[in-house]
């Protein structure tokens, strides 16, 4: 019986202790006409040699292609340590720091993860993670309704350049309570955020405007004018970033100087390897003045009766286990074993291993876009400053491309814009992180003159 | 010591940096930041040291036995993390072409297809991210179901007074009022109450079955037939689904949505908070609103399925197609239980519980439901110590870590006074149980003889009873260079 360590004679002790003849009895409160026979389609069971031959193979038929796809996950170099520790039984099968003098490696790790990312978003408060980037997102736009008591509308500014999934997400999320997402369009020459647009919401009443850096094409956004913009006109600001880029960029807290209301974002290129999109985490930074609007746990620092520092779950009145259906988010379970990794993995890189894996990533990047579009037939779309990513042009649909690229030559090529941005045309977003090489990038380059070219 | 306070400037994991590059003119100066951030600046070995240090200072499964009530901490099997992490898997780009992940896709569907199995449901949709996301998703598709037929009254959600705190948050999330539904005496629904609260303005019930209360709802045909009666749909809270695997199946029980916690049934970490993974399955007429992405099989490959083939779903819960790593160690520790492996966790963890409460019990503890069987946990109150020695539930949980055992659930559910939830999981030995009961014993004795020592427990824990009121009017949540070290 695998995982059970009852021998025959533990179950007949314990039966006896019980007063039962059988387990069978134990179940005789359960109506006889609600129970199930035997589950056919279940197959039968296997052992940890017969399992593991198994996912070799299953593993072996995915491969490991040469990545340039980005789009909202990448693949940065993860230090030994960061899962080795992760790992640990200790942090691995604990559960929700309930018991705080039980927990306190956890808890101090979280309160470390808030002042790491507090800081590295020059923000004053952190919560300990949400689900992922998109659903963070959408509680973010949830929060920015809750906390802004200049306005009484529930729209919120969405600008196209925001990634498409997060947008759909925040939608399925927010739409139940009314709260309604209006496009802000973007400059077809830059690919940021279209100011002279913007202009035609000032004065109105909107509950926040969204903020990206980078955006979904790679772009540099005009973080300063966006951010005064919103200030201006009584919105909330809610930046939305990669975490990454905020060692190298502008923090969002420094943005036009006041600083954005509310930063969010994928928290994966930190420590989380890309594992077909999960689990990785969200992370929430926001202004102090709005802290008891946050969803999700926050960890507080304290004494105990001895006047010892200790930490524990704090500000517990906002969450769904004691406030019920007043709760600022129904969220329990959240993600704090990629916490653990990212906090290790930041630990582990600090603020000059984060950087320079930012700026390698930055000129990997500029050494692709340069190096593809000497390719005849291969433009760069836009015109403006990008961090790890890019958006080239083809002269023929991309979708065959990419499949032949990775079909015949083991290489993701990048995502294909062409469904959420048609008016791109043949829009292709490629990425090179720090862990591409020249010649990776060479190979990609000659794959694709010759598919184009030839 | 915090990480913090091992910092020195200067100082770097040197083997973690990538190569030095001069600022490039492709970045904007005016873009860039000039502050640095306040990250460690440590070696390697300072980092795998305090991280290690501070692991040992927790409780764990690996460590402790942890029966925490309706949280299912069961042994996680290590196959489980070894083979989901196959470089291959953790390498997997989430936007990569099917090609290039039928390994991958060829797990999630099979999983898919015994999650079917197991809960009695039309169709499956793995991508919620936790519990509560499922719980969402469910109750936005009920409500899509209702707006689908223009049944837009329909504002309420019923939910008993013994749920998760997640039901109410869930339903006020979609946008609908909560109604709570009392308890009756004996821990099943009050159906008379039930019965008077339903009506036009009812949307549905979340229910979980087994209740929080460690009891199987017998009345459960009779609290579907009067939902669905009064044109409202039935939402299954798989929190509990541990204490009926294989043995009586949520579709069969007339549910039309449920959503399961694979960490706890399946067994997958916890990981100090997470990460959960909460697929959702539906009867057949909630089928159209399923959350994307799911996996489907046409001819001989597994593909994703999104919008486009389901243009009635509620949506994306998440970016990609939900917590990937997870479901890939459910789906392992699935295969190797097997079709008799799995009524086995009911029928073990169901033994477990009752022998744990049959033994409290005759030691002299208080059951909350003496008269009705464990399922696979249960309530003690402490309503009588509370009264006669001012002990109450959370000194007695705290003292328990003392003797190197994690507490129980505390104060919840709610309306149970002085209450521990037990819930000792099926991979726990019998003598880990005895060593449990007879600490239990003694911690009695304490009570009875010593009731102001236990109120200061715990002793032997790296700190002493936190100041919780502190924490909050005086919130630290960041820490700051500026100050002294504690």
């Amino acid at each position: 019986m695998p995982f059970i360590p009852h021998t025959e004679r533990d179950v007949e002790q314990m039966l006896a202790a019980i007063g039962a003849d059988s387990i069978e009895d134990l179940f005789d409160e359960i109506p006889q006409h609600l129970r199930c026979g035997e589950l056919e389609k279940i197959p039968a069971g296997m052992n940890e040699m017969e399992i593991t031959r198994l996912m070799r193979e299953r593993a072996a038929q995915d491969g490991t292609p040469l990545c340039f796809l980005g789009a909202g996950a990448y693949e940065h170099h993860i230090p030994a340590a960061v899962w080795e520790i992760t790992t640990r039984g200790e942090f691995y099968s604990a559960y929700t720091p309930y018991q705080a003098e039980a927990s306190q490696g956890t808890l101090q790790l979280l309160y470390e993860y808030q002042t790491m990312m507090a800081s590295l978003m020059t923000m004053d408060v952190s919560n300990a993670s949400l689900y992922d980037g998109a659903s963070a997102l959408a509680e973010a736009v949830l929060m920015a309704v809750r906390a802004n008591r200049q306005s009484k509308s529930r729209k919120i500014l969405m600008p196209r350049t925001v990634n498409p999934v997060y947008r759909s997400v925040t939608e399925a999320i927010v739409k139940n309570q009314a709260i309604e997402l209006i496009d802000v369009p973007f400059d077809p020459l830059t690919g940021q955020t279209d100011l002279s647009a913007l202009a035609q919401y000032a004065g109105e009443d909107y509950a926040a405007l969204v903020i990206p850096q980078p955006n979904f094409f790679g772009v540099l956004e005009q973080v300063d004018e966006l951010t005064a913009w919103a200030a201006e006109n009584k919105m909330l600001s809610i930046a939305v970033v990669n975490p990454l880029a905020m060692s190298l960029l502008k923090p969002a807290g420094e943005w036009a100087d006041l600083g954005v209301d509310i930063v969010c974002g994928e928290g994966q290129p930190l420590g989380v390897p890309l594992a077909s999109g999960g689990p990785y985490f969200g992370f929430m930074c926001c202004k102090q003045v709005h802290v008891r609007q946050m969803p999700g746990r926050i960890i507080g620092r304290t004494i105990d009766l001895e006047g010892k520092q200790g930490f524990t779950l704090t500000l517990q009145a906002r969450e769904q286990h004691i406030r019920r259906s007043k709760a600022t988010s129904n969220i329990c379970t959240n993600q704090g074993l990629l916490v653990t990794a990212a906090t290790i993995h930041m630990s582990l890189l600090g603020p000059e291993g984060l950087r320079r894996a930012a700026l390698n990533s930055h000129q990997n990047t500029q050494l692709l876009k340069q190096r593809l579009t000497k390719i005849n037939g291969v433009k760069a779309v836009f015109s403006s400053a990008v961090f790890h990513e890019c958006v080239i042009s083809l002269e023929a649909d991309v979708a065959p491309l990419i499949d032949q690229l990775a079909k015949n030559h083991h290489i993701l090529a990048g995502f294909s814009l062409q469904e959420n941005y048609p008016e791109l045309g043949n829009a292709l977003l490629v990425c090179a992180t720090e862990t591409r090489t020249e010649q990776d990038i060479e190979t990609y380059a000659v794959v694709l003159d010759k598919l184009i070219n030839s | 010591m915090l990480i913090f306070e091992h910092s020195h400037e200067g100082r770097a994991s040197n083997a973690q940096l990538s190569a030095e590059v001069p600022m490039p003119a492709s970045l904007p100066a005016s873009a860039l930041r000039t502050s640095k951030p306040l990250l460690p600046e440590v070696s390697e070995m300072q980092v795998v040291r305090h991280f290690t240090r501070l692991s040992q200072k927790n409780f764990s499964i690996d460590t402790h036995f942890y029966p925490l009530g309706s949280c299912t901490m069961k042994y996680n099997p290590r196959a489980c993390n070894t083979l989901a992490s196959l470089p291959e898997f953790t390498g997997r780009h989430p936007l990569g072409p099917s090609l290039h992940g039928q390994g991958f896709l060829a797990c999630m569907f099979e999983l898919q297809e015994m999650l079917k199995e197991v809960t009695g449901m039309k169709a499956v949709s793995l991508s919620p991210a936790a519990g509560a996301q499922g719980e969402f998703a469910g109750v936005a598709m009920i409500k899509a179901y209702h707006d689908s037929r223009n049944d837009t009254a329909r504002c309420e959600i019923l939910v008993p007074d013994a749920a998760h705190g997640t039901n109410p948050a869930s339903a006020v999330m979609c946008g609908y009022k909560v109604r709570e539904i009392p308890t009756g005496k004996n821990g099943d629904v009050d159906l008379e109450a039930l019965k008077k609260a339903v009506g036009p303005h009812t949307a549905g019930i979340m229910l979980t079955n087994p209740s929080t209360l460690g009891v199987f709802d017998r009345k459960i045909k009779d609290i579907a037939d009067t939902v669905h009666q009064a044109g409202g749909l039935l939402y299954y809270d798989g929190a509990n689904l541990n204490a009926i695997l294989g043995k009586v199946r949520p579709g069969d029980m007339g549910f039309d949505v449920i959503h399961m916690n694979l960490h706890k049934t399946f067994s997958t970490p916890h990981g100090g908070g997470g990460p959960g993974a909460g697929p959702v399955g539906v009867s057949e007429r909630l089928k159209p609103y399923l959350p994307v992405p799911m996996i489907a099989q046409k001819g001989e490959t597994y593909v994703l399925i999104d919008e486009q083939d389901c243009p009635q779903t509620i949506g994306r819960m998440s970016a990609f197609a939900g917590n990937a790593g997870v479901l890939l160690r459910a789906y392992i520790y699935a295969k190797m239980l097997g079709r008799e492996g799995m009524s086995r966790v009911a029928d073990y963890a169901t033994l477990n519980a009752n022998y744990l409460l049959k033994r409290l019990m005759a030691v002299g503890y208080q059951a909350a439901y003496p008269d009705r069987r464990a399922t696979h946990e249960f309530i003690l109150t402490l309503k009588k110590q509370a009264k006669e020695h001012n002990v109450t539930a959370m000194d007695v949980a705290k003292r328990l870590l003392d003797y190197d055992f994690h507490a129980p659930t505390t104060y919840f559910p709610l309306l149970i006074a002085e209450c521990l939830l037990i819930e000792p999981t099926e991979t726990e030995a019998k003598e880990t149980l005895d060593g449990f009961i007879d600490t239990m014993a003694i911690i009695l004795e304490e009570a009875k003889t010593d009731g102001a020592m236990l109120k200061q427990a715990p002793y032997k824990l790296p700190v002493r009873r936190l100041d919780d009121v502190k924490a909050v009017k005086q919130l630290d949540v960041v820490w700051t260079n500026k100050e002294e070290s504690a």
